[in-house]
């Protein structure tokens, strides 16, 4: 079993927090879409957001965990890349981190705007750092729109994915599922 | 000097106008002796309390012909506060007051009429881009000279707003239809 990531390919934590990563964001913007619109006595109109703001929370401590994970690990190989696709890899793998930082951040901040801290299931909770009431306003339209743009880049990120797997034919897309050649 | 008809009209129309002895008052928003608050059933079970933190007006008022009273008012609808910046949040939203398109209400007083020591202000409330006749029913808490050379005059006041007649169609429950305003007003005279 591969533990860190090598030039060939990445390791199982890499792959597992992706992977994991990838379908908790993906399950938030739908959960966020469909919650804020939840009729007063829908029976989901308090644990929708419960579970919203929850998973939020321990993405932002799994995003953490991850990033350190990342700049200890080696780089995986590009070289099969064009140059301009190594520019935007680039961009978009590292601009993953302070772009998912932020939504999760304008996240916290709208819901402690008012002190409250945030409840973490029933297992712990974060209390507030800035208590600015009237700062929810502001923190939702960032939220929202860094939500949206977040879905714009996991669409090129994915599109970008597909194209190296079923057009150039590479274990780009394979080598996050299954990790290097040398695990098979 | 022969004066024409329309010319009388005009005179004694500008001297109508002048004022008597009204007294205009500004809104004392700025030292926060003024608040309009509201307060909604919650589920019909309790007694939800909010208000608006930002707002101003001003108006006219004359101890002896307080009939001739006029109230003007524009509330900053992103100021609402229930104390819940997730709930307010949602209050601004779409499904209540939509701020974004709706950034403030406005109240204008159209007629006072007066009942003992009581007063039913008549006027018209823009609230959620929808123009309503409402009542106000007020009364005068107390007013003079002030111990810093100034003069105030103080009234409260309460009226109910069925949140349907301003285009509010989000359902809170069948308790929670209309919504309670209490005014409690301080003019500082200028």
């Amino acid at each position: 079993m591969q533990i860190r990531d090598t030039t060939a390919g990445y390791g199982l934590p890499t792959r597992i927090i992706h992977w994991l990563m990838a379908a908790a964001i993906i399950g938030m913007y739908v959960l966020g879409l469909w919650m804020v619109d939840l009729n007063y006595y829908s029976p989901y109109y308090r644990t929708a957001p419960d579970i919203h703001r929850s998973v939020g929370m321990l993405l932002l401590f799994l995003l953490l965990v991850r990033f350190a994970w990342r700049l200890s690990s080696s780089r995986t190989d590009d070289s099969e890349l064009s140059p301009i696709e190594r520019i935007l890899a680039k961009v978009v793998h590292w601009g993953f981190y302070p772009l998912l930082l932020a939504l999760m951040l304008s996240g916290y901040l709208m819901s402690t705007a008012d002190g409250r801290p945030v409840e973490v299931f029933d297992w712990f909770s974060v209390p507030a750092l800035i208590h600015d009431k009237g700062m929810e306003k502001t923190a939702g339209e960032i939220h929202e729109f860094l939500a949206n743009l977040t879905m714009f880049v996991v669409l090129l990120h994915t599109l970008a994915a597909l194209k190296h797997h079923f057009f150039d034919r590479s274990r780009i897309l394979a080598r996050m599922w299954t990790g290097s050649f040398k695990d098979q | 000097m022969k004066l024409s008809r329309a010319s009388l009209v005009l005179i004694a129309a500008l001297l109508s106008a002048a004022p008597a002895s009204a007294a205009d008052y500004v809104i004392d928003t700025d030292k926060a002796h003024a608040s309009i608050n509201f307060r909604i059933k919650h589920l019909g079970f309790s007694w939800l309390t909010g208000r608006f933190d930002n707002f101003n007006g001003t108006f006219a008022f004359d101890d002896a012909k307080p009939e001739a009273s006029k109230v003007s008012v524009e509330v900053d609808t992103n100021s609402i506060n229930s104390n819940h910046a997730e709930r307010d949040k949602h209050l601004r939203g779409k499904d209540f007051l939509d701020t974004d398109k709706f950034p403030s209400a406005t109240f204008e007083s159209t007629a006072v009429k007066l009942d003992g020591d009581k007063a039913t202000i008549t006027g018209n409330l823009t609230l959620h881009g929808v123009t309503k006749e409402i009542t106000i029913d007020a009364k005068r808490v107390g007013g003079g000279a002030d111990p810093w050379g100034g003069e105030r005059q103080g009234f409260t006041g309460t009226t109910t707003l069925p949140l349907k007649d301003f285009g509010i169609n989000y359902n809170l429950g069948p308790a929670s239809q209309e919504v309670e305003l209490a005014l409690e007003i301080e003019g500082v005279r200028q």
